[in-house]
């Protein structure tokens, strides 16, 4: 491992909006306005606890590791994400789950990067060592159309601004196509349409904004190049698809269920690895210049 | 950018912290761990460690009722086992007056028979709903039953028959324990309904008995003969497609007159449980009701003229699947705290039961709640169906007991996934019934172990269901709390989907105290005295408990309130504060003994 921890930029000038918060900022105003108006946070105090406790540490583990505040919009979106994601009766999974998402990128690390999302990590994690405390969000956002075509909106123009639409495409594509495929390999008598519609019946769901927009598309935890992160979108889409097509048929219903969490938690570091060991390689053969930049 | 290498020894310290929070969430889950469903066997020492034990006599004495579901319109065929999966209910009471506590017990099947079991007093009972005209009521084209109510509709002294279906609910007239006459087609009860909850209650104090019905699939649909499959929740917990209520008032003449909309119970849900009590002492009963797919209600009697939904400001609740609905004395101070059931399945939905205890500082009259399922340790009921608070072991506490279990078909193959899958939907997909996944023989949350708690009395319950006996894997729907043989204690009797009746006869350490208090209206109350809250105070404590004609899913219990006294041989007094707002006070009655007492006319 190697110990390498990069810090922010200098801080931007008075007045202007760092345009790494801008994501930040829209995703909490989105989550703002759609509690307002459709009660979609349940417990508000559990995501602010969530949001809060990540900038703390953020700070927190930052100062103590490099002697200097780290850059916050990580810890903003991690925490956010935490808050909404995780889904417990018990208040402590707020509070521990930002603390592993934030840890995890200091300690999980390989050449100066963290391989895992960290929201993405600390909500697999609780799935798999707490399952009796832990759920993710499924239905606690309501199913109504609205918000979702705001969120969808909203969120859909915030990912194209940062350039990251191709990776939500890509994934959206693929896993209609593999829904798809899971409804012409089902065994249930229904017809063909109906198949269809109950396997991309999750992607209409609210859980899945927040995955598509906000947590693969986390630069952090992908790979450098465009055409890699269409790749890497496109394979946590076809694991997805593995997971639930065998999940249920091995009686792994609780793998299944939480299966995008678990597709990136398997292809993101995966992939990490390979362009890390590829990036290495290609550095030794080119004579120590690297071919893509450290980090994001 | 400044790449930083820190020192070792500080990337040890994150990474023990790290270490550290996995494990933490290791030990801290290991709270919420159950051992797996299946079938156990009782504690022999249960009697003595935990004050009781049940069995159940069901087959001995004579009662082997076994609860079919509808068949529903063939289009629903995929998904039957999840739209039909209510309707096992039970009512308590003595019908003819003989002292003995009777068992009527709903079925749900088109054609089949509703029974009442008679209670002979020597252990046994005999089944006498046809012989009394009471059986027949699921006649195919007028829907089928979801649950009953007795209460004393005419006020002549004999409790009649309420039953509310999915279809046209009907209404016996209770002749002297004798006969009963269907008087539902001059009652002016609702054409059609999909009532899936009823509650009798004097809601403006008059004297009378009204009804409530509530609904849940909505009120324009005939389940048998479906224009469109379009008749499911358009959301799981914040559904807008709701159907509306009834509340039917009491004319005195065998007449009810709708006056929903003139006293302002305007609210459309999918109601599943609903509970009448006088919570702010005013002499009029607020209503409390569970709702599946989105938020309770709460509905303040604003003096018999008007009801306010005051819900969320009173209880601050998340949208859930409310199944289930019942007023305790949780700590034994005068206080009715609400429990309501929810879904708990391990990893995939934990709602969460919610009990609603009123908040220390509440003015008087105001209605402040928070929820204390957790701490008090009644969270966890798996997918809880009916629930009832009772003192099980006479040791001066409310105890719970608690059905659960959801759909149980083939033990190895589960629904969950498909369920989880196809529920976070788009409403527009999950509204049509046709879209589900088909069931195809799978459980959903099925073979749960039943759940009984015991009260500590200072705010903890202890899960007791497998080692006092409880240990019965059915479908559980309803639980109604009788002292079946007078021995002052409190028997366990469940109706099951899809299941045989339980009677679970409950054996109570030897040496605990009880007082058993029956209550009567005469003049200005109904003779049934629904709505009473009766407070016992003994030994410094005082405990309160309301007569409810329906408490919990599809549930009534013993009309005589029973309180455990535990070792106390005294009771200071009875205070009873009847529908209306009078109080009556009863001065060192007599423990280990049922206190009739009727209203005093006299001012």
């Amino acid at each position: 491992m190697t110990p390498a921890i990069t810090m922010s930029p200098a801080p931007p000038r008075k007045f202007q909006i760092d345009t790494r918060f801008v994501g930040p900022i829209l995703i909490s105003a989105i989550l703002i306005i759609g509690h307002l108006f459709f009660g979609i946070l349940e417990d508000w105090r559990k995501t602010v606890t969530c949001f809060s406790i990540s900038i703390i540490i953020e700070m927190a583990i930052g100062y103590f590791i490099v002697g200097r505040l780290p850059h916050l919009a990580s810890a903003w979106v991690g925490g956010i994400s935490c808050g909404i994601l995780v889904r417990s009766p018990e208040w402590w999974p707020y509070l521990v789950a930002p603390c592993i998402a934030i840890l995890s990128k200091y300690v999980i690390r390989l050449h100066g990067r963290h391989l895992w999302n960290p929201s993405n990590f600390a909500v697999a994690a609780l799935l798999l060592i707490a399952p009796q405390t832990v759920a993710s969000l499924s239905i606690q956002w309501g199913n109504h159309v609205l918000p979702m075509m705001v969120i969808w909106l909203f969120g859909g123009v915030i990912v194209y601004r940062l350039n990251r639409f191709h990776i939500s495409g890509t994934y959206v594509l693929f896993f209609f196509l593999f829904a798809a495929l899971r409804a012409l390999l089902s065994d249930d008598a229904s017809p063909l349409l109906i198949r269809v519609q109950q396997e991309i019946a999750p992607i209409t769901g609210p859980m899945y904004q927040l995955f598509v927009l906000f947590m693969i598309t986390d630069p952090k935890t992908t790979m450098h190049s465009k055409k890699g992160q269409t790749i890497v979108a496109f394979l946590v889409a076809g694991m997805e698809c593995v997971l639930r097509y065998f999940g249920p048929r091995m009686g792994l219903d609780h793998i299944a269920t939480h299966a995008p969490y678990y597709a990136l938690t398997i292809m993101g570091p995966s992939s990490n690895l390979l362009e890390i060991l590829w990036n290495r390689k290609a550095k030794a053969s080119t004579g120590g210049i690297s071919p893509t930049p450290a980090t994001a | 950018m400044t790449p930083v290498t820190p020192p070792k020894w500080k990337q040890a310290v994150v990474t023990l912290a790290f270490i550290g929070l996995l494990w933490g969430s290791v030990e801290l889950n290991k709270k919420n761990v159950r051992s797996a469903n299946g079938p156990t066997k009782a504690d022999p020492q249960a009697v003595e460690r935990y004050g009781f034990k049940l069995e159940d006599v069901a087959k001995a004495s004579g009662i082997d009722f076994v609860h079919q579901p509808p068949k529903l319109d063939p289009k629903l065929a995929p998904i039957q086992e999840r739209v039909a999966d209510m309707g096992a209910a039970i009512a308590v009471c003595d019908f003819d007056k003989d002292g003995w506590q009777d068992l009527y017990f709903t079925n749900s099947l088109e054609d089949s028979k509703n029974v009442l079991y008679r209670n002979l007093g020597d252990g046994t009972f005999e089944e006498v709903a046809g012989k009394l005209g009471i059986a027949d009521v699921n006649k195919t084209g007028t829907g089928v039953s979801m649950g009953a109510l007795w209460g004393d509709i005419n006020n002549d002294g004999w409790d009649d028959l309420l039953v509310y279906k999915w279809g046209v609910s009907q209404l016996f007239i209770n002749n002297q324990g004798k006969s009963f006459t269907d008087v539902t087609s001059t009652a002016n009860l609702p054409k059609w309904m999909n009532t899936n909850t009823a509650s009798l209650l004097d809601y403006d104090s008059d004297g009378n008995v009204d009804i409530l019905l509530c609904g849940y699939f909505n009120e324009n649909i005939d389940l048998w003969n479906l224009a469109s499959t379009d008749i499911m929740p358009d959301s799981l917990e914040y559904a807008t497609n709701g159907t509306p209520k009834h509340l039917l008032r009491n004319l005195g003449d065998g007449k009810f007159e709708d006056v929903t909309e003139r006293v302002g119970l305007l609210k459309n849900a999918w109601t599943l449980a609903s509970i009448a009590a006088d919570l702010r002492g005013t002499g009029y009963p607020d209503i409390f009701l569970a709702n599946d797919y989105g938020k309770a209600e709460l509905w303040r009697n604003d003096g018999g003229k008007r009801f306010t939904d005051i819900g969320q400001e009173a209880v601050t609740q998340q949208p859930k699947s409310g199944m289930n609905a019942v007023m305790g004395d949780i700590y034994n101070d005068g206080r009715l705290s609400i429990q309501v059931s929810n879904i708990w399945e391990d990893n995939l939905l934990q709602q969460g039961n919610n009990v609603w205890v009123p908040k220390d500082g509440n003015k008087p009259g105001q209605l402040l709640y928070e929820n204390q399922a957790n701490s008090l340790g009644l969270e966890n009921g798996g997918w809880s169906f009916g629930a009832q608070f009772g003192d099980l072991n006479n040791d001066g506490t409310q105890d719970m007991y608690l059905v659960n279990g959801y759909i149980s078909l083939d033990q190895k193959l589960s629904y969950w996934y498909d369920y989880a899958k196809f529920s976070v939907g788009n409403g527009s997909l999950i509204r049509k019934a046709e879209n589900w996944p088909a069931v195809r023989g799978r459980s959903l949350s099925g073979y749960q172990q039943k759940r009984v708690w015991t009260n500590d009395g200072a705010g903890r319950f202890q899960e007791v269901g497998q080692a006092i006996g409880a240990t019965d894997l059915y479908d559980g729907r309803a639980v109604a709390l009788v002292d079946l043989w007078n021995r002052g204690v409190l028997d366990v009797v469940t109706a099951n989907q899809r299941g045989p009746v339980l009677v679970y006869k409950n054996t109570v350490k030897p040496g605990r105290h009880w007082i058993k208090v029956n209550v009567t209206g005469s003049s200005k109350v109904n003779r049934s005295a629904i709505g009473a809250m009766v407070t016992v105070h003994w030994a410094g404590m005082k405990q309160m408990q309301v007569l409810s004609a329906g408490t919990g899913f599809c549930a009534q219990n013993d009309h005589r309130l029973h309180f455990g006294l535990g070792e106390t041989t005294n009771v200071d007094k009875i205070e009873i504060r009847w529908p209306g707002g009078k109080l009556q006070t009863l001065v060192n009655p007599k423990v280990d003994s049922t206190v009739d007492v009727v209203e005093r006319t006299a001012s």
